[in-house]
């Protein structure tokens, strides 16, 4: 079956990548399964310096999915791109860089560096565990659209914005990045999320708040998508606890032209591989003969399903 | 590393909260070292729960957990019977190099669920020819256990903190009483202790083996990193140690 999907930048064997921050970049998946099964690799987020990131615990246990707090750890953008990225060119799939900043201005810097090196950013204003940067630019649509706009005047290469699902109205923050130029959206970031230990009164993990992600966002993640799908005309990377085909095939048809797996490579370092080995035979099973079909097929049915409906 | 069913052939209480857990398959012809650990996911669970290898038996593709409840997940680990399979994740990180150690006599400290691992480290000294001591803390003599199994291998000391067993105190308080004189220590157990035990060794050479929450425990979230001395500025406990030696890594 033709998994295959093309989107700006990025032409696919197949929709299915490892998400952000998920996958650090890669050599750590690569002792279990050779990368260039995957459709694309969505790299670390990346600054200007390296971070050390937050203090620990930076991970817990939550009902159906799990909380962390890393804090962008990574080795600085220009590290990432003579260390890192080489191991995964080798692997001859398309890589999506993900830039995280502190200001604008660092944005502009680590996107107009590692652009040439890539064949797409994730401009990631959204992540919950830093203090400064990341999810105040996801969270107010002036700033996005600020920040998008300079990224995508840097930038060689595609830019999808990844959006914050901490929120009131996701689609207004969707056109915002689609009115700045962006040439897709990445969606959702996790939702920021606490636990809180009764021995020690204090919350589990040592930011305090943490990103929530796994199989319980899942629902908000496809209602979110299924929204900024009929207001937007940009493609859209679906994320959020993504663990069977048929996560996937829900993503499609909420209107994700792609999806990425995050959290579900922690239980399963296979994951990735086993969904994009199952995928054909899911789609078939629900009467798509192509990926293509299936995108936004609650919305706009392209093939009639199988299946009897009442 | 390996993703591997693994049949469980004994499940069996130790001590207070304290349980141990005999796995049989193939993953255990990759232990490279003593100290190295499994992630095992349970049952209604999200993320895999890491649990140091304290005993391996090549011939029989055996290898021995001890684990103690800490939370909802492992107390879920103690519901799995003899004759069930479990999905085990490993053996994963660097264990303690047992067999680059040549000195004459050596050291072990542990502290309470940080004991198991130094099981089969100290076994594996004694194999190659290095005698060795044991310093073994614990809470309390309810939570205590591998005393006997310690005791065949050498010397054990025994510390608790409610003065219940051995000595009252912690194990640091146990190091003026080692007769003996070592040229190494091996260590694992709360950071907090590890930190006090490498404080007392400022010129003795020793490893240290840390505990942390993981999430992927293959080196890829970064949920389990440590400040460290190097240039990089830090380690992962799960793929670069779980054992440091000391000094490499900042002890807080």
């Amino acid at each position: 079956m033709n998994l295959s999907v093309n989107l700006p930048g990025l032409n696919l064997k197949n929709p299915v990548m490892p998400a952000s921050g998920c996958f650090a970049f890669g050599k750590e998946f690569a002792q279990f399964y050779d990368l260039s099964h995957l459709g694309a690799v969505i790299m670390k987020a990346a600054t200007k310096e390296r971070r050390f990131g937050n203090g620990t615990p930076r991970v817990a246990e939550t009902a159906s999915g799990m909380l962390n707090a890393i804090g962008l750890q990574n080795p600085g953008v220009e590290s990432i791109i003579s260390h890192e990225i080489p191991f995964l060119k080798e692997h001859h799939l398309p890589i999506i860089a993900n830039v995280a900043g502190s200001t604008v201005e660092e944005y502009v810097e680590v996107a107009k560096q590692i652009s040439p090196h890539v064949d797409a950013i994730e401009l990631n204003i959204s992540c919950p565990n830093v203090k400064e940067g990341g999810v105040q630019f996801g969270t107010d649509p002036a700033l996005a659209k600020e920040v998008t706009r300079h990224v995508v005047e840097v930038s060689d290469v595609p830019v999808y914005v990844k959006l914050s699902p901490n929120v009131t109205d996701i689609v207004c923050m969707a056109l915002a990045a689609e009115e700045a130029g962006a040439s897709g959206l990445s969606m959702i970031n996790t939702l920021t999320g606490m636990r809180i230990d009764p021995k020690t009164r204090k919350p589990v993990i040592a930011n305090g708040t943490g990103g929530l992600s796994g199989a319980a966002i899942k629902p908000i993640s496809i209602r979110m998508i299924h929204q900024v799908y009929q207001a937007v005309s940009i493609p859209i990377i679906g994320m959020g606890g993504i663990e069977t085909a048929e996560d996937v095939l829900e993503y499609l048809l909420a209107g994700a032209s792609a999806v990425a797996i995050g959290s579900a490579n922690f239980k399963n370092p296979f994951i990735c591989k086993e969904i994009i080995e199952e995928l054909p035979a899911t789609l078939s099973r629900y009467g798509f003969s192509n990926v293509k079909q299936a995108i936004g097929g609650t919305h706009v049915e392209k093939v009639e399903t199988p299946v009897l409906r009442s | 590393m390996k993703n591997e069913w693994m049949t469980i052939l004994r499940h069996v209480k130790v001590a207070r909260d304290t349980h141990l857990l005999v796995l049989e398959g193939d993953l255990v012809w990759d232990i490279a070292d003593p100290g190295q650990f499994v992630h095992i996911k349970i049952d209604g669970f999200y993320l895999r729960r890491p649990i140091s290898i304290a005993d391996y038996d090549l011939k029989n593709q055996t290898m021995t957990l001890i684990y103690k409840v800490m939370g909802d997940g492992t107390k879920g680990l103690t519901r799995c019977q003899v004759g069930e399979r479990l999905d085990v994740l490993g053996p994963g990180g660097q264990g303690f190099p047992t067999t680059r150690i040549h000195d004459d006599h050596a050291l072990i400290i542990g502290g309470g669920i940080g004991v198991p691992p130094l099981y089969s480290t100290a076994k594996k000294l004694k194999e190659s020819g290095v005698a060795v001591t044991s310093i073994l803390g614990f809470r309390s003599k309810e939570e205590a256990f591998l005393l006997d199994e310690f005791r065949a291998l050498g010397e054990v000391l025994v510390t608790t903190e409610d003065g219940s067993l051995g000595r009252s105190g912690r194990v640091t308080d146990a190091l003026p009483h080692v007769k003996e004189s070592y040229q190494l220590y091996l260590s694992c157990g709360p950071t907090v202790m590890l930190k006090a035990v490498a404080d007392r060794h400022p010129d003795t050479p020793g490893y240290l083996s840390m505990e942390e929450r993981m999430g992927c425990g293959i080196g890829a979230c970064f949920a389990c990193v440590v400040e460290s001395k190097d240039e990089k500025g830090y380690k992962r406990i799960c793929c670069d140690g779980p054992v440091f030696k000391a000094g490499e890594v900042v002890l807080s």
